[in-house]
């Protein structure tokens, strides 16, 4: 009988976990890699408005960012309810809008300097006034390719 | 001396510490790129000479402070915009040299000669809203991707692809080489028989 006895051994090897930390640090260095980090703190409410026409903004290292929206909750006490521009990490006014790009542009390689885009991240409910003084800013300095970038959705979200 | 081995480092805790690395990196990572209207501004250079448009090539499109549409005199609602809009672009009214081959529209002469001289001005008041400007710009692009859709249909029929999946394929980085020089003049064909021309009036001020 006590040959049987070695096969009958009822319950399971215990399955090994020695190669799960190998899967999760290949896991970890995927993400790791992939990962950009958010380059600036949104100061601003920004809910961007709904289109289906858009197109993608791909290769960020000649992209620029503008912000603009009212600011958020916890600077409305010190910067009030009207919609401002936010650049990088601070707010700024109108006028700060062409330093800003030129800036910019000189921080860039010098063969992407004359293909960049201004990414116009714009809250909803702002007013067109403050967007036209972006622009006029822009066309100053000669910054003429612009993104309106939006949320992709229908366009009657927009009309409540 | 008594020779004594290390004690092996005890290494379960290792698959947790990873999982926490993965998790923050997991939550921080954003891998989706942003979209949006495409818009080129005009350049600050004074125009000493504006080129004379006649009136029935203009396609006035107006918002108010109220984010009203006034379009070509009359109001609109927004949802109409965009069919009108193709009325126009797709008319072809024009005689002799400037007549529309392609055209599919009714031919009536109040409206625009041919795509190539059809102009849409948008103007939009100081206290518009952006999202309803958004949705505005959103439609005349629609009515432009339309017709270029078909036009694209139309010359290129066993490519199987729209002219907005193309454009979107040409603009892919990882489209390769060969296919992007393949697929350029079928794309710049098609931008030529309907350009876009959307002008855009200073704002004007409310009182």
């Amino acid at each position: 009988m006590s040959k049987f006895k070695k096969k009958k051994s009822g319950d399971l090897p215990a399955i090994s976990t020695a190669s799960l930390p190998d899967i999760v640090f290949m896991l970890l260095f995927f993400f790791m890699v992939a990962t950009v980090m958010r380059d600036s703190t949104l100061m601003v409410k920004n809910t961007l408005p709904a289109a289906d026409q858009v197109q993608k903004l791909d290769k960020k290292d000649r992209v620029m960012y503008i912000y603009a929206g009212k600011p958020s909750q916890r600077y409305q006490e010190k910067f009030g309810t009207q919609p401002k521009i936010q650049l990088n990490d601070k707010f700024a006014t109108v006028q700060d809008v062409g330093a800003f790009v030129l800036a910019e542009r000189a921080a860039k390689r010098q063969e992407l300097q004359n293909v960049l885009t201004t990414s116009l991240k714009v809250d909803g409910d702002t007013k067109m006034g403050l967007i036209s003084d972006i622009k006029q800013e822009l066309r100053k300095v000669n910054a003429l390719k612009i993104n309106y970038t939006t949320r992709t959705g229908d366009y009657t979200q927009n009309l409540d | 001396m008594a020779r004594r081995s290390a004690p092996e480092v005890n290494a379960g805790s290792m698959a947790d510490i990873a999982f926490l690395l993965l998790i923050f990196f997991l939550v921080t990572t954003t891998i989706e790129t942003d979209s949006g209207l495409n818009r080129k501004l005009p350049p600050m250079e004074d125009i000493i000479d504006p080129p004379i448009i006649k009136e029935r090539n203009i396609f006035t499109v107006v918002v108010n402070k109220n984010n009203d549409l006034l379009v070509e005199e009359k109001p609109m609602q927004i949802d109409e915009l965009r069919e009108a809009a193709v009325t126009f672009l797709d008319n072809g009214g024009g005689k002799g040299e400037d007549a529309c081959s392609f055209c599919q529209g009714e031919r009536d002469p109040n409206s625009s000669d041919n795509p190539e001289k059809a102009v849409i001005s948008l103007k939009n008041d100081r206290e518009t809203d952006y999202k309803v400007y958004i949705a505005v710009q959103n439609e005349l692009v629609a009515a432009y991707n339309i017709l270029r859709n078909r036009e694209f249909a139309r010359l290129n029929p066993n490519l199987g692809m729209s002219f907005v999946e193309a454009d979107r394929k040409y603009s892919d980085p990882r489209t390769s080489l060969s296919q992007k020089e393949s697929l350029k003049p079928k794309l710049s064909e098609v931008k030529a028989l309907f350009p876009q021309k959307l002008s855009e009036a200073e704002p004007s001020k409310s009182n």
